[in-house]
Formats: C-alpha cells, structure tokens, sequence
C-alpha cells in the first residue's frame, strides 16, 4: 500500500521554498534570460545568419530553456535531499512508513515541478523578444518532462552520493554546465568542424537540445526519434542506480 | 502483561567494523515506561534507531505488535514516534507546518484540532508561526516532541530528553510522559540521570559496550541491589571504635558521634541486629538511628565498573 499522504507532504514541503521565494524564483530566471536576448539575440545575433531557416534569436530558445532546465532540476533536486543529510532531519523520512521510493517521488517531482515552472517563465519571457511558435506542442512537452524528471533524477542521485557541499557542486559546475553549453545549445553542431562533430555525439544534451529544439522549429541535428531514444536511456540508467542505491542503503542507512 | 516490542537476538556492527549492539534480548510491555541507563557510547542510540527503522540490524530480529520491523515495516513504523536525541529541525519550516508534514509522513489525515490541543498541552502554540531557527533549545525540543506525537503512537521513543534541559522543563517532560502512559502508550527513554529512572521508569534496562546488563522492574531492582546504610547517633561521642566491632566496617564521623553501617538489603538484615546488640553490649549509648537506601546510581555505578 502506498503511502500517498506522505508523498504529497515531501512534495509539498519541498514547494513551499519556492513559493516562499517566489520572487527570487521568477525574477532571476526573467532576468537571465532577457539578458541573454540582449546579448546573443540582438547584440550578437544580428551579424550571425539565420541557421537553417531559423533566426538565431530564436534558434537558441530551446538550448537556453534547456541550460536553466538541466542546471536548476540538478541542483535543487540534489539540495532537496543533501540537506535532510546535512542537518540530520532525514531521520524522520527514515522512520517514517515509507519506501524509499516514496521519498523519491515527493523529492523527484518537486525538483521537477520548479524546473516545469521555470521553463515555462523562460518560454514566456522569451515570446517577448522572439516570436515563439512551437511546431510540436505535444513533443514539445514530452520533451520538457521527460527532461525535467531525468535531471532532477540525476540530481538527487548527487545528492545522496555527496558527502559534502564541495561535491555537491563540483557535478554541477564542472559536469553539466559544461555539457550544455558544449552541447549544440547556443549552435548548430553542423557549424562544427567534422572531428567535433564526431565527439559532440557522446554527449547526451546534445540529444535532449536538439530534440526539444525540433518540437519547435522540425529543425534538428539527429534525428527526433535517436534524441527520445537517448532521453529514455539516460533515464533508466539513473533509475537503476537510484535502484541499486536504495537497495543498499547506499550513504542513507547504516 | 502482554509485551509490544519484542527483540530477540539483536546485533549491530557498524559498516567501520564496531560492534555497537551485542545479542539484545529484551521484551517491552505494553503500557510500560522503560527508561534505558547506560554511559555514552553505551549503544542506546543505536538500538532505538534500529527499532525505529533509522539503521537496519545486522543479526537477529524485532518485532513491534507482532509485526516484523522490516517485512512489515509500514505497520510497525504507523505506531512509533520517536525524539531524536539531536535537535534536528529544518530552521525555516514554521511550527505548524512541520508538525503537519510529521502527520502527514506518517499517514494521517489532517487533523487541525488534535494537532492545536497538542501544540497547546506543550505550550507551543502561541509559537506555532514562528521558525523554528528562531526557538530556544528547550521550544525545540517540545517541537521534536509534538513532530513525534503528531500522528497518534502506540510507542514513543524519547532519546535523552532532557539533556540539557532546565528543572521545569524536565519535570514538565515528565508530566507528558506520564500523561502519554495514562493514554495507554508505551514509552521507552534513554537517559544519563538515574533519578529520571528512579522517578518515572516502571522499568529499567541497563546497557554498556553494546551489551543488555540489566532489565528489571524499577522497584524489585533496588529491593534487590541496593545497599542500606545503618546510621547510629550515639549519645556520647567516642575517638574510637572497639576493636570487636572490626568486622562490621564501620565508619565513625569525625564528631565522633555518627557511626555508618552499610549492608546489603537482601542478606543484611541479621547482622543489623547482631550489630546493634554489640554496641549495647560495648556500653555504648544510642540516641538515634535511620536507615538510607542506596540509590539507583550506585546500583548503575557498580554494574558497569563490573562490566568494564
Ligand atoms: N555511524 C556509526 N558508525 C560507526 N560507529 C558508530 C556510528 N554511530 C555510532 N557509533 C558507535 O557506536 C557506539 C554506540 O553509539 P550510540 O550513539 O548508540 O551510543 P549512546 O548510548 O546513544 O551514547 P550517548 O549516551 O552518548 O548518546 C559508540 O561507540 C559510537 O561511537
Ligand atoms: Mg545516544
């Protein structure tokens, strides 16, 4: 029997920081985002031709929607669960008549839900300066879902594994970050040179950025169907090892 | 009487290698308050956080109502509240809120006025919208306690209470204990203060280096452990005492009219009245006299210096 009043008290209680700093939470990604208008969109986008039919102003929404997505899904996902860590009130998750599981969902899909929330600020300020159709409304979703639940998977495995804050943000900083902006977000991996290309393949936000990016413009670097396959690996990897980890106790119970 | 909580076989290694829990065997009646005595690094801690599914045993079983810890867990775990000898507490949940997250992650309905007549039976509730981080350590400490009645146990786990705790908030402590056994519920506390034992323990259970010394009603314990002391106010002093009187090993106080007796209640009683024949028979005069009892301090004290 599952326990769904103490899923839906974890989730609550892990939203309730984000409706606390509710400004914090919209304003920062607002602000972001219109800054990267300002300087990709106009200040730089204005002598860099359109790619593939597509201005660039437009072209970097989804790679910019998807750098907040991946950043923000793994660090508040890891934070929802370090910190119970940390400060020791993990023990009362620990007692309480619940699996694992349960926990996980609560944590999983508050992180994911701040990320949704997010994406769809960053979408709308984004129509302000680019005039945003989305070709694949349906796709265009599944993607962001299935984004927003893989990485705040992810981030929850970090958090669990780090021991400490150093390592909490060192996947972050030196891991994603890296990735994504390494990952076709901002270009066409055709701009690349052909050896680039080739190691670009390997990494795996180059399959979410260009699927996402083709729900809205059926523009894309491989093609949609390797970019869902690819989403839906990475997630079962994640969920094996969040699997593993809750079958030995793994860093949570002696 | 039907016990609640039943261990058998109990052991605990720790993933270093430490043995922290040697083979408990021990049965917790239904309705009981069993206070659980041992030095730091006894392994309380340990073996409550087992019960309570924090840690997961490395021999041997418990079950709580008849339900196993781990197969059943859900079961066991609906009828358990614990305080966790730490104050740990988020520092920006309010009052409220956190209690209500406990309830909920413990599977009861929402239930505003159980949850305001608790937070007011523990003078919490003109708290209840403040931060936690911005409570006083013994406030804390009622919250811990409010998160862990929050949804309605059968078995409270109190994990040193009142360490560090004023007088009126430990005797306050005690009332709630109490009052929880007076609602049925079966409580079991750690503690380093023997008069906390002594004064509200049905039971008592002593614990060192890992290991179950002891578990003994509180009252047939000190029946049956503890020392008395014979205490003869004499009319005249005296400088000293006569050399017959050796094998009593007496004291005599410095004023010279105190003489202190100390036997062991269970086999003493003879010789106290062999004792004071002697003196009557030495020509000395008694004007006084009283008996005190050893406390369960000494009867601890003396137990984990043998097992040491
Ligand atoms: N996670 C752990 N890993 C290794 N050893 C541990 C761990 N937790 C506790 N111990 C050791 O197990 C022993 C028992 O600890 P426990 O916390 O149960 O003691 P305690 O009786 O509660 O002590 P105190 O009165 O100080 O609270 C101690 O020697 C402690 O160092
Ligand atoms: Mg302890």
């Amino acid at each position: 029997m599952i326990n769904f009043r103490a899923i839906k008290v974890i989730y609550l209680n892990e939203m309730t920081r984000f409706w606390n700093t509710l400004f914090q939470s919209i304003a920062s990604p607002v602000i972001s985002t219109a800054l990267y208008f300002v300087v990709f969109g106009s200040a730089i986008g204005s002598s860099i031709q359109s790619i593939e039919g597509v201005t660039y102003g437009l072209f970097i929404v989804p790679g910019l929607t998807m750098l907040s997505v991946l950043t923000q899904s793994v660090s508040n996902a890891s934070f929802g669960i370090f910190f119970p860590k940390f400060t020791g009130t993990i023990y009362e998750i620990l007692s309480a008549p619940i699996s694992f599981y349960e926990a996980l969902i609560g944590y999983v899909g508050a992180a994911a839900s701040k990320s949704m929330i997010l994406a769809t600020i960053i979408l709308f300020t984004a129509n302000f300066f680019v005039d945003l159709d989305i070709a694949h409304p349906f796709w265009m979703l599944a993607f962001l879902v299935l984004t927003c639940v893989s990485f705040s998977l992810f981030g929850f495995i970090i958090g669990l594994w780090a021991g400490n804050f150093e390592k909490l943000q060192v996947v972050p900083l030196l891991i994603i970050t890296p990735l994504v902006f390494l990952g076709g977000s901002f270009y066409s991996v055709s701009m690349l040179p052909p050896f680039w290309q080739t190691v670009t393949l390997f990494n795996p936000v180059l399959y979410l950025v260009s699927g996402f990016r083709w729900s809205f413009f059926e523009v894309s670097d491989v093609s949609v169907s390797t970019s869902l396959f690819m989403i839906l690996v990475f997630l079962v990897i994640c969920l094996s090892l969040v699997s593993w980890m809750f079958k030995t106790g793994y860093k949570l119970k002696e | 009487m039907s016990s609640i909580v039943s261990i058998k076989g109990l052991s605990k290694t720790y993933d270093n290698g430490f043995e922290a829990l040697k083979n408990i065997n021990l049965d917790i009646n239904k309705g009981e308050i069993l206070a659980l005595l041992g030095p730091n690094g006894a392994g309380k801690t340990t073996l409550i956080s087992t019960i309570c599914g924090i840690i997961t045993p490395t021999l041997g079983s418990v079950t709580v109502d008849g339900n196993d810890i781990i197969k059943d867990f859900r079961k066991t775990r609906e009828m358990i509240g614990l305080v966790p000898q730490e104050l740990t507490l988020g520092a920006f949940d309010k009052v409220w809120s956190t209690v209500n997250f406990s309830r909920g992650l413990f599977n009861r309905k929402k239930d505003d006025r159980y949850l305001e007549k608790l937070l007011k039976d523990l003078s919490l509730f003109d708290k209840k919208d403040a931060e936690l981080r911005t409570l006083s350590g013994g406030m804390k400490r009622r919250v811990l306690i409010a998160k862990a009645l929050s949804h309605e146990p059968k078995i409270l786990f109190l994990d040193e209470p009142t360490a560090g705790v004023d007088v009126e908030l430990r005797k306050d402590m005690w009332k709630i204990v109490r009052k929880m056994k007076d609602t049925g519920v079966t409580i079991i506390l750690t503690t380093h203060y023997i008069e906390e034992a002594q004064a509200i323990a049905d039971c008592v259970g002593v614990i060192n280096n890992g290991e179950l010394l002891l578990i003994e009603k509180t009252k047939t314990l000190m029946d049956r452990l503890g020392n008395k002391q014979l205490i003869i106010e004499l009319r005249d002093s005296i400088s000293i005492l006569p050399q017959e009187l050796d094998e009593y090993k007496l004291n005599l106080s410095k004023s010279g009219k105190l003489i202190t007796y100390t036997y062991d209640s269970e086999s003493g009683g003879e010789s106290v009245v062999k004792l004071l024949k002697s003196i009557g028979d030495y020509g000395l005069v008694t004007r006084d006299m009283k008996i005190e009892e050893s406390s369960l301090e000494d009867i601890f004290v003396n137990l984990v210096k043998k097992n040491d």
